[in-house]
């Protein structure tokens, strides 16, 4: 038995669902409220919440800064990368409607990609702050 | 019928109200730490779930009404965790509650 039995069992108990509506902010972002930044803050709050009832330690393997440090640098790469790709297409930095034949499903493809980029970035980075404020204590 | 949901309705979102309001008295007024969490930490629980069955009394079988009741669950999930998580921080930090004052014999008022 754990020192917080309460804790650890409404955390285990709460997390995948936090995680859960996160991934709907992200992807239901194009037709609700949403989009990638609040998406990003809500799964970083879900595994944020795994660290403070579980420990650093096993948080820190759920979640590798060494994984999070190069995903933080790719949501940037994917958002500039959509950008320069609607240039190579013919339209200007970011313009959606040269992304596919289709200029709707190209505004579609552009919204998803630039905003599940803007979310990596997000959920990365705020895990990576929580761990550099809670490791300086330990 | 509409007439029953709008007073059943009304009834509970005033009730929510009254406890809410309660609660945020409670806080400002009891004397330390616990007393506190007790009168905001006892009073959310049935205030969130009166203000929010009222609302959804009035969206009647909606999708509405399920999101509702998930933030009701949800609710019921963390308040009362946060409240425990407080306490007992707050008991391991080294405060103790406010006891009666041993100074004044009970026998003089």
């Amino acid at each position: 038995m754990s020192a917080r039995p309460v804790l650890e069992a409404i955390a285990k108990l709460l997390v995948p669902y936090i995680l859960l509506f996160g991934l709907y902010v992200q992807f239901h972002g194009d037709y609700g409220p949403g989009g990638g930044f609040q998406a990003g803050v809500i799964f970083a709050a879900g595994l944020i919440l795994y660290a403070l009832a579980f420990g650093l330690d096993k948080a820190m393997v759920v979640a590798p800064p060494a994984l999070l440090r190069p995903l933080s640098a790719l949501g940037v790469l994917l958002y500039g990368g959509v950008g320069l790709v609607a240039m190579l297409n013919g339209g200007s930095f970011l313009g959606y409607d040269h992304l596919a034949a289709d200029p709707i499903a190209g505004q579609h493809l552009g919204v998803l990609l630039v905003e599940f980029g803007v979310g990596i970035t997000v959920a990365a980075v705020m895990i990576l702050i929580f761990f550099a404020f809670v490791g300086r204590s330990e | 019928m509409s007439l029953v949901l709008d007073l059943v309705s009304w009834t509970m979102l005033l009730g929510g109200v009254f406890l809410g309001v309660s609660g945020a008295v409670g806080l400002f007024r009891f004397p330390d730490f616990y007393t506190r969490l007790h009168a905001a930490g006892v009073t959310d629980t049935l205030c969130a779930a009166l203000i929010l069955g009222g609302l959804m009394v009035q969206a009647g079988w909606s999708l509405v009404s399920i999101k509702l009741a998930f933030i009701l669950l949800f609710l019921w999930y963390t308040s009362p965790t946060a409240s425990h998580a407080l306490a007992k921080a707050a008991l391991r930090a080294g405060l103790g509650p406010r006891l009666a004052e041993k100074e004044n014999p009970p026998s003089k008022s």
